[in-house]
């Protein structure tokens, strides 16, 4: 009797539905190399930094001193235990490069995540409300906009001490005012809208308008900024890191790193290199997909790859027809 | 056009006042300067005279009054690490910074016009893929590290440049191409795209058609619109040169600008010095801001003086 369920059968079609449109998804995604080696890149260093125990051959922070400064394992003394050598203080620098995603990715989504909300909160405010309300806010944006962001963080940082806490609040309040100025201006361009007038005349509290009508459509837009933001703060934390005012020595940082790396640049290259590597393909990937991601988002772009299909179609169809004539 | 400036000035005060309350709260409320300042062992006869040689024991309305007071007499009083004045301190750094944000932002400019322009040619060919592929790579690498590889090249293996210090004109080589190169990345994908929008201009096609060379109709008449937003972005670029990269790029370096001194005034816990130094880099980028704004209405004669 199964088949006689009408509900049934729309849940089925639901997820075939459902499935089809990840499949295209991943069709799109397989057709653009660059974004796909950015997708790829991203869910590694995602199950690295979740699996690190796993992965990682060895503690982080346990020392060796008698394992001091050894080479990656392909240079003449490197030895298996320790694939990519050791640093001056004998730790694995796999290990460590491993630990580090975790703090990157952690800054940075926590980052993401309280500026975005903050930002995006203020700028639908300011966008929705309109008058007095919209000025002041946007007058607050423009004059932290126009700030020394970094130099206030420096004063910050020197007052209340560096922590990881003490890290993410800093970039969050540096990094709010991008999402905020976004919102307002999509939110002003939405607002026009019939669709937002109808809802408001059918009697939707603002509450409702904001939340089903007008932050839909601001997803595409805030997530493409939101994967560039994150890009640009995993970038200031390894510098703040580098500077010995972000994450502090018990822990791992890739920017820590380099930093003690750095006394031994001309005996040890491999301490600075690896874990700048690594940053730069964390970074890397992020941008990749943040481009791939404007592309997809917008129409014109879309338009512009729909026709360069047809075209290549078009002229691929006659060549095979001359090949089925006899 | 006298309204306009008096009203960035008005803007750029805005902005300095910001910075003077921001930093007031964060030194005086938020944190304990004489905690921060004075060592642990500190006596409390020695606490109590250094409140008072700050004027901490005051209100604090009165303490607002005065820091605003000596904030406009650019008087910050007595570094505690070096002991004489702190601005004289950022008087001496300021111009090497100075001169580390121009060279790093000008090299950028000269590079990125050809690089987008060869770029722009041929949307989708292989120099505009490249290009935008060494872009990409440019943004994605940290810039502390950036500096860290041409030292270990240019420095250590080849021995072309020296690797840090302030000696010779060879010293300023390595930073300031560490200063320019995620500049030169965003600049180039600036004057490329708006080189492309402008060389499908309707104008473009009169000028070739009455005959031009096709150096004239790009170099010329393309570029000099195309120029605006780079013109723009190149005075972002120089505020972050100052307010920014400085403090990273001049650590790599051992350069002694205002950028170096940041970083030393903070592991000294000088807060008087960095507030100096904060202060001082506030102003130059207020200074910056409001001359872009009048730079882009002389250029650009459709804009609204608004």
């Amino acid at each position: 009797m199964e088949a006689f369920n009408p509900l049934h059968k729309t849940w089925n079609a639901h997820w075939q539905e459902r499935v089809r449109n990840l499949q295209s998804l991943f069709l799109e995604l397989w057709r653009d190399k660059a974004g796909f080696a950015g997708v790829t890149l991203m869910a590694a260093l995602l199950f690295v930094a979740l699996a690190a125990p796993l992965l990682a051959p060895c503690d982080p922070a346990t020392q060796d001193l008698r394992a001091r400064l050894r080479p990656p394992v392909w240079s003449e003394r490197g030895s298996w235990n320790h694939l990519l050598g050791t640093d001056h203080l004998g730790r694995d620098v796999l290990s460590r490069v491993i630990y580090g995603s975790r703090v990157s990715l952690l800054v940075g989504a926590s980052v993401v995540l309280v500026a975005g909300t903050f930002g995006t909160v203020l700028g639908m405010i300011a966008g929705y409300c309109g008058g007095r309300t919209d000025s002041m806010i946007m007058r607050w944006i423009d004059t932290q906009i126009a700030f020394p962001g970094l130099l206030l963080a420096l004063i910050i940082l020197a007052v209340i001490g560096p922590s990881l806490v003490t890290v993410i609040l800093v970039l969050s309040l540096n990094g709010w005012m991008v999402y905020g100025r976004m919102t307002r201006s999509a939110v002003l361009s939405v607002s026009q809208t019939p669709y937002v007038e109808a809802a408001e005349i059918l009697g939707c509290s603002g509450r409702r308008v904001i939340s089903r009508h007008i932050l839909p459509n601001l997803t595409s837009p805030l997530l493409t900024l939101a994967i560039l933001e994150f890009a640009r703060i995993v970038l200031a934390e390894a510098a703040l890191s580098f500077l010995g005012l972000g994450i502090q020595p018990p822990s791992t940082s890739w920017g820590l790193d380099v930093a003690s790396g750095k006394d031994y640049l001309f005996r040890a290259w491999w301490l600075v290199t690896f874990p700048g590597i690594a940053i730069s393909l964390t970074v890397l990937a992020i941008n990749l997909v943040a481009s791939w991601m404007r592309l997809i988002s917008d129409p014109q772009e879309r338009e512009k790859q729909f026709a360069r299909q047809m075209t290549a179609r078009k002229s691929r169809r006659p060549r095979t027809g001359e090949k089925t004539r006899p | 056009m006298g309204r306009y400036i008096l009203k960035r000035l008005w803007h750029g005060a805005i902005v300095i006042l910001g910075v003077t309350v921001f930093v007031f709260v964060v030194t005086r409320l938020v944190g304990d300067p004489v905690k921060v300042m004075l060592p642990l062992e500190a006596t409390l006869e020695q606490r109590a005279a250094f409140e008072k040689q700050l004027g901490l024991d005051q209100p604090l309305w009165i303490q607002f009054i005065d820091f605003v007071g000596d904030l406009a007499r650019l008087d910050f009083g007595n570094s505690l690490w070096q002991h004489r004045p702190a601005m004289t301190i950022v008087f001496e750094k300021l111009p090497l910074t100075l001169e580390l944000a121009l060279l790093g932002v000008g090299f950028a400019f000269v590079l990125s016009i050809p690089l987008g322009i060869i770029a722009a040619l041929r949307p989708g060919g292989v120099s505009d893929r490249g290009t935008l592929l060494v872009s990409l790579i440019g943004l994605s690498v940290p810039q502390f590290w950036l500096g860290l590889l041409l030292i270990v090249v240019f420095a250590v293996q080849l021995r072309w440049l020296p690797t840090s210090g302030i000696d010779t004109p060879a010293h300023v080589i390595l930073p300031a191409i560490t200063m320019g190169l995620p500049a030169l990345a965003r600049l180039v994908m600036i004057v490329r795209s708006s080189m492309i929008d402008e060389l499908n201009q309707q104008y473009v096609k009169t000028c070739t058609a009455k005959g031009l060379p096709f150096y004239r109709v790009v170099g010329v008449h393309a570029l000099r619109n195309a120029s605006l937003p780079v013109i723009t972005l190149c005075g972002w670029e120089l505020i972050r040169a100052v307010a920014g990269y400085s403090v990273v790029v001049e650590t790599v370096f051992a350069w002694p600008g205002l950028g170096l001194t940041a970083i030393q005034a903070i592991e000294r816990e000088d807060l008087i010095l960095l507030q100096a130094i904060v202060f001082t880099v506030a102003i130059i980028v207020v200074l910056i801001n409001i001359l872009m704004d009048i730079a882009y209405t002389l250029i650009d004669p459709r804009l609204k003086l608004a």
